[in-house]
């Protein structure tokens, strides 16, 4: 008798415990509370634990750390509770794939770092990098906890270290949903890629008040960093969108186009063929000055005409993104004809750069459409680092072991065919379509340079000048002189396009490339 | 973003039809500089005025305090000249590139 009442209250004290469990984790789960959420909510904002689960699969969030306490003594934050440290962590899937992720909770403490709110994430960075696959993080934060001094910056540090380790070992994304201020844009900087929301994301080092004490300059927050400010002129943020679902769904594609990690593929879809209205021989006009849009030109090749472009408001004069040949993902990097006739200046070498070795990293093969006149010329463009910038793409393209394959459309002058991915800075393959020109630059220029006397001493110059750039585009303008060098392997039917690009990309899986033993180069950063 | 007007682009003397962006349309236009127009290098404060317009000025002889980021920024004269104008007075902000001062 006496043995049986020890079991009775035996479970009356489990079922206390796991009752106050679930009180506890109540309280954690409400974050800032009842009011701080309406605030959140009242912005425009959805709270941090409803973005990680509209990211992620249903049911598929596992929290971890939810309980930790922040140690801070100072300015009376001994007696501040502060649910979660103001961050949450975790891991889930995203159409079945791993990932890991943290969401800065700006209910509590206005989402404000201190040292453990840094450790959490921290530690599930390191996670992220022992596991072997992508890492998101979602930034919506007022900024370093000032009551916890440098305590905070060495969180912001530590997140900065593991941000650089982890480059180009696992995708690391970032999503901009609030301020992110100061020290912590750093963070987002370092990633892959960083989604912005219209009206929402705002990111600046130092903000609009002490622009206005200090220098006297007067803006306000969207127009100093919102959301088009970083996708269409500073370029810091890759992708746009109107809403923070439209950001979701954005996150979730491009996670369909990536690998966990940089020593797997991405993950092959069903193949499909593409769409029959994009037709390459409608789509591009003959005379090399008329233009197209790129895109249309890439839809015309890939697997179900889907592209998905990255930093599609910056520098628009190169097109980079992903897509698939034969269900495997590709990079496609290409000039877009239709924005400044498609030149290469600081802004599109800088992008075309860094998506080149993302790529390269990544295992990703590389696919270049070439159709420009060249460098962007300007006292603006040299004084702003014009060789520098442009170095970067030669540096990545050079650098790049990935297979690389590449098709003169059109124009490819001077030195932005050697810049797009030319044979001479190791392309495996590179094709040409029959009305392609590779020379050191248009009929015109060339023409007006090399026959330059001949033209001004003749009786009718304008009609010797035409003349004269007639027989450089016979003798020059064409694919066939680089085709008779080596330089370009085959002139293709622009038609058979598609095919030629699926069975190189079938015969260079294997592509193994050994370059010297370095620590690691030194990019014109 | 581009500019949805499709314009004439001219590059080695070949007119392209294409779109500008915002960026590239709202560029700086280069603009030699006057070494006798003094401009602020950066923006801040000017906190003393050492000179008057007419004032005979060595080169190396100080012109202007242009208190900026807590720095105190002694403008030093580049040229030896007379001062033909002051165009900014104690205590006035001043943004980056804003004339100061202009020798004859």
């Amino acid at each position: 008798m006496k043995f049986f009442t020890l079991i009775v209250v035996n479970k009356m004290w489990l079922k206390d415990k796991i009752l106050e469990f679930f009180n506890k984790k109540e309280s954690a789960a409400i974050g800032g509370g009842q009011k701080a959420v309406e605030k959140q909510l009242a912005m425009g904002k959805m709270t941090a634990r409803d973005r990680i689960k509209a990211i992620l699969d249903t049911d598929s969030f596992h929290e971890y750390d939810m309980f930790v306490r922040h140690e801070a003594r100072d300015f009376g934050m001994d007696k501040k509770e502060l649910p979660g440290d103001g961050v949450i962590t975790g891991t889930g899937t995203i159409s079945g794939h791993p990932v890991c992720i943290f969401a800065q909770d700006f209910t509590v403490a206005g989402g404000s770092l201190g040292l453990a709110h840094a450790r959490k994430i921290t530690k599930i960075m390191d996670h992220s990098i022992k596991l072997g696959i992508p890492l998101i993080g979602i930034n919506d934060s007022g900024g370093a906890r000032i009551q916890e001094g440098v305590n905070s910056l060495a969180g912001y540090g530590e997140i900065f270290y593991r941000n650089t380790v982890a480059s180009g070992v696992i995708p690391q994304i970032s999503v901009v949903l609030g301020p992110c201020a100061g020290g912590a844009v750093y963070s987002p900087a370092l990633t892959d890629f960083v989604f912005v929301v219209d009206k929402i994301s705002k990111m600046f080092i130092t903000g609009p008040e002490v622009i206005k004490t200090v220098l006297g300059e007067e803006i306000s927050m969207e127009d100093l960093g919102g959301a088009k400010v970083q996708t269409e002129i500073s370029g810091n943020a890759h992708f746009f969108a109107n809403s923070e679902l439209e950001c979701f769904e954005q996150i979730k594609k491009l996670m369909g186009y990536i690998p966990w990690n940089n020593t797997k593929k991405a993950e092959p879809f069903p193949v499909k063929p593409p769409n029959a209205a994009y037709n390459i021989e409608a789509i591009i006009p003959p005379e090399p000055s008329k233009p197209y849009d790129i895109r249309d030109i890439i839809k015309s090749i890939s697997d179900d005409s889907d592209f998905f472009e990255i930093q599609e408001r910056f520098a628009a004069n190169i097109v980079i993104g992903f897509t698939r040949m034969n269900g495997e993902t590709v990079g496609i990097v290409g000039n877009q004809p239709l924005v400044l006739a498609g030149v290469l200046d600081v802004d599109s070498s800088d992008k075309a750069a860094r998506f080149i070795r993302f790529c390269d990293a990544f295992n990703i093969p590389l696919i270049t459409l070439v159709d420009l006149p060249g460098y962007l010329p300007g006292v603006d463009q040299e004084h702003n680092g014009v060789i520098r910038h442009g170095a970067k793409i030669l540096y990545a393209y050079s650098e790049a072991t990935v297979p690389k394959i590449t098709i003169i459309l059109r124009k490819a002058y001077g030195g932005g065919y050697i810049a797009m991915c030319s044979r001479h800075l190791g392309a495996d393959f590179v094709f040409a379509w029959p009305f392609a020109e590779i020379a050191v630059m248009g009929p015109e220029g060339a023409a007006n340079i090399i026959f330059k006397s001949e033209i001004a001493n003749s009786t009718d110059p304008e009609a010797t000048r035409k003349k004269k750039v007639q027989e450089y585009t016979e003798k020059f303008a064409n694919p066939y002189v680089a085709a008779a060098n080596g330089h370009v392997d085959a002139v293709i039917n622009p038609a058979e396009t598609r095919g030629y690009l699926i069975h190189a990309l079938q015969i260079a899986v294997q592509k193994k490339e050994f370059r010297p033993a370095k620590k690691h180069g030194v990019p014109p950063f | 973003m581009e500019n949805k007007a499709i314009k004439k682009f001219l590059i080695d003397d070949t007119n392209y039809e294409t779109n500008f962006t915002e960026k590239f349309l709202r560029r700086k236009k280069y603009v030699k500089s006057d070494p006798g127009k003094i401009t602020a290098f950066i923006p801040g404060v000017i906190t003393v005025i050492k000179i008057k317009p007419g004032q005979q000025l060595k080169h190396g002889e100080g012109m202007l305090v242009l208190e900026a980021m807590k720095m105190k920024n002694d403008l030093l004269s580049p040229l030896e000249g007379k001062v033909k104008a002051i165009y900014v007075n104690v205590g006035q902000m001043v943004t980056k590139g804003q004339l100061l001062l202009e020798f004859e």
